[in-house]
């Protein structure tokens, strides 16, 4: 089955004559900016169209044709369909495309990503540095030239391992005998480091001045890599006047552990396993997100057993991941552990109900194309449903009633304010920030996929934005987690669970696809390019939190540093997914 | 083991002293108090972690062995647990990590990543394996290691404590430099190993050649 066309509603061609030309793939059809009008059309598109949301940026390496693209996904934070432009520039040094920073600041660190990775230049990006590598690194890693120090093959599984099942290490094979790759006549102890100059110019660049009032010297701090509130391995290079933020610099890239490069060496199914990896506390909503993309490139249906299972697990993924949030928030906040230790107890009794039907508490690797690997024994079945109907609500209730008039949490949290609608949509924040700063956007409502348009549930909204409503609209979103899950267990019918027969190597045809799930920390993205091969051509994540981070420098700049803490907890951000 | 007769020592007490007199060695009284109160440095890389946060809470209750209490400074911490992927960027930082506890130090690989790479050791950024820098003492195997896993790792590195011996411990000895201090590396065109730069050196010059 070739995989199904989607149409565009607006006519970028027609409106620009001779700067945008209607263009179509296999499996696809959209348009290509030339790129001298590009920022013309991207605000006509922005202001006329009224696509306010930038969702994904991203450049794929044509190689054969000897262009680099880079394409935007747009949404309508009413809903709607979307919109796929492209912009291509060929591929010699210095590929230079005009950055879209200043019209969706969504863009910027998803420019910088591509710079990085890439290597493509954006002109006009206020601060186009490397992001997860560091400054100095030899080259563009996700170039289609580009090959890591371990490179064996293009395509997994390597003829040396399959079928014949010989191996030799790949230390063997690389003239350094580890994971290295320096360039000839590379000498190391003339070399000079780059170091972190470009870093503290462009905090300094950005930090705001002081109007006024008493000369206070500016410090230059850095939270992390190895900060116990940071979530992970995230560094931020701020600076402080007295307790004020005046600049502030997220540095990532520590746990930047190739996963699309990974990814694009990988068959389609054994990226499966990856993306539970991605954002480790809800591998059921990463394997949801990647099983609708490819789903979407092969045109096959899902059983509709299989439909429930998915959504059942993915929103018990979504209530565990909620509890962990108000857990680690309240630890960011100072009272160590108690809370915790409640969120934790019902995550435990989750992740059994995930050990039992997947087989690892974490990792679960529970999706298949066309359905899920394994079905729900009966007795699971009645777990899920104690769960449910009965401790669950209780749990959470109790939760609200033991926290929420807290005197220390309401004076931390209250009237801190986190993001007004505008900025938040301008930053392309998505999920539960988005939603508390008062913008009824969640893609389950906006862009109905799998089953969920059969359910009876609100979108949580919040209007204030401040932190206290960010903490509350956790509680909601638990709550209408619930009504679905009881929805989905009353229904869910009985016959087979997947609509595929089992294969270790599917068939994918040859087209693009972007598929997006509401996962709990925002808007979970997968583009694949596929050529027909058993592996993608290109596979792109766009990960919440990585974009929501975007707006970081936006939400603390002004704040004090105590609140710096749990304005990042707000974000809910992971590293695994983060980095990739 | 040697040590087992210092740990058991086979001495007579007098029957009527039996009630008010226990005999047993310095050693096994010192890495009992030592066994017996791991503080584990407060350091997560990856997914791992989040596993070694559930092994603290209720169910699991690491704090039943002693190693509750997490410290995020490494000038406290006497284990450094390398809970996840290590990656070429973050090394330098684990390094100083490392390199600032005091002795005695012990370090546990927790999950594939840390023991040698994991299902990520192809990729560019990616150090397969702790060990190729720090001295390892326990790894623990598992993707993630559930919390039994995690809390069986550490019942080996108490069982390895058990059978130090205060005499012989390099760290109270006068003069003896730590073998196991690391150069810090540097993050260059790729990861500089500072010890074996001779060696690149070599490797990319008949690269060149070749």
């Amino acid at each position: 089955m070739a995989t199904a066309i989607e149409t565009q509603t607006v006519d970028l061609a027609a409106r620009f004559p001779g700067k945008v030309s209607a263009e179509s793939r296999p499996g696809y059809s959209g348009f290509v900016v030339e790129k001298e009008s590009l920022l013309e059309v991207a605000k006509a598109v922005r202001d006329e169209f009224g696509y306010d949301l930038l969702a994904a940026l991203t450049g794929v390496d044509y190689i054969e044709q000897n262009k680099m693209e880079v394409v935007y996904h747009l949404h309508k934070t009413t809903g709607g369909p979307k919109l796929i432009f492209r912009t291509q520039a060929d591929r010699v040094d210095p590929i230079e495309i005009p950055s879209v920073t200043p019209i969706w600041a969504g863009a910027e660190y998803q420019e910088r990503e591509a710079y990085d990775l890439l290597g493509i230049r954006f002109t006009g990006h206020p601060d186009l540095r490397r992001i997860l590598m560091w400054e100095g690194f030899e080259g563009h890693p996700l170039r289609k030239d580009w090959k890591e120090a371990f490179y064996e093959e293009e395509i997994k599984p390597y003829k040396s391992r399959w079928p014949e099942g010989k191996h030799t290490y790949a230390e063997f094979k690389n003239p350094f005998r580890d994971n290295l790759k320096f360039p000839p006549n590379f000498d190391p102890e003339k070399y000079e480091p780059e170091g972190e100059k470009d870093l503290y110019s462009s905090l300094e660049r950005f930090s705001i001045k002081s109007e006024g009032g008493l000369k206070t010297d500016h410090v230059v701090v850095n939270l992390g890599p190895h900060h116990p509130s940071t979530h992970g391995v995230l560094r931020v290079a701020v600076t402080l006047e007295g307790e004020t933020v005046m600049g502030l610099k997220p540095v990532m890239g520590y746990l930047h552990r190739n996963h699309e490069k990974i990814g694009e060496r990988n068959t389609f199914l054994q990226i499966m396993p990856y993306t539970d990896r991605l954002d480790y506390f809800n591998s059921m909503s990463n394997n949801f997100g990647y099983a609708v993309t490819i789903e979407r490139l092969m045109n096959i249906p899902v059983a509709e057993r299989a439909e429930y299972i998915r959504v059942i697990m993915a929103e018990l993924s979504r209530i565990q991941n909620h509890l962990v949030f108000i857990g680690m928030l309240i630890n960011d906040l100072g009272s160590m552990f108690t809370p915790a230790f409640y969120a934790f107890e019902e995550r435990e009794l989750i992740l059994d109900i995930f050990e039992a039907v997947a087989g690892s508490r974490m990792m679960c690797n529970y999706f298949r194309f066309g359905g899920v690997a394994r079905d729900v024994p009966e007795e699971q079945m009645q777990k899920i449903k104690d769960l449910v109907f009965d401790r669950l609500p209780f749990k959470i209730d109790e939760m609200e009633r033991l926290l929420n008039q807290n005197e220390v949490l309401v004076g931390r949290l209250k009237g801190i304010h986190v993001l007004n609608a505008e900025d938040a949509v301008h930053y392309s924040v998505t999920g539960p920030v988005l939603r508390a700063a008062g913008v009824p956007y969640d893609l389950r409502r906006a862009d109905p996929y799998s089953i969920y348009d059969r359910f009876d549930f609100d979108v949580a909204l919040r209007h204030n934005g401040d932190m206290y409503d960010n903490y509350l609209i956790r509680f909601d979103e638990m709550r209408q987690s619930l009504r679905i899950l009881e929805q989905a267990l009353k229904q869910i019918p009985g016959g087979p669970i997947n609509s595929q027969k089992p294969n270790y190597q599917v068939k994918v045809p040859a087209g693009e696809a972007y598929g997006r799930v509401e996962a709990p920390k925002g808007e979970l993205g997968y583009y694949v390019v596929s050529t027909g091969k058993q592996n993608p051509y290109r596979y792109h994540v766009r990960p919440p939190s990585f974009v929501n981070l975007t707006a970081l420098e936006k939400m603390c700049v002004g704040k004090k540093i105590q609140d710096f803490v749990a304005l990042l907890a707000m974000l809910d951000i992971v590293m695994g997914e983060l980095d990739r | 083991m040697e040590n087992e007769s210092l740990n058991l020592p086979n001495y007579n007490i007098p029957e009527d002293m039996r009630d008010v007199v226990a005999v047993t060695t310095l050693d096994r009284l010192y890495n009992w108090g030592r066994r017996s109160s791991l503080w584990p440095l407060t350091f997560g890389l990856a997914c791992c972690a989040i596993e070694m946060i559930a092994a603290q809470m209720a169910r699991y209750d690491m704090a039943r062995f002693g190693m509750e209490v997490m410290r995020p400074t490494p000038r406290q911490a006497d284990m450094i647990l390398i809970s996840g992927t290590v990656t070429k960027k973050m090394l330098p930082a684990i390094i100083r990590l490392y390199n600032q506890m005091p002795e005695p130090k012990y370090v546990v690989a927790m999950g594939a990543c840390a023991s040698g790479g994991g299902p990520f050791k192809e990729g560019y950024n990616v150090v397969a394996g702790i060990d190729k820098f720090l001295p390892v003492d326990v790894y623990i195997p598992g993707c993630p290691p559930t919390p039994q896993a995690l809390i069986a790792g550490l019942i080996k590195l108490q069982e390895k404590i058990d059978k130090q011996s205060l005499k012989k411990a390099r760290w109270y000895q006068k003069g003896k430099e730590d073998p196991n201090y690391v150069p810090m590396p540097i993050l260059g065109p790729d990861l500089i190993d500072v010890r074996r730069s001779e060696e690149f050196k070599k490797a990319a010059a008949v690269k060149e050649g070749a």
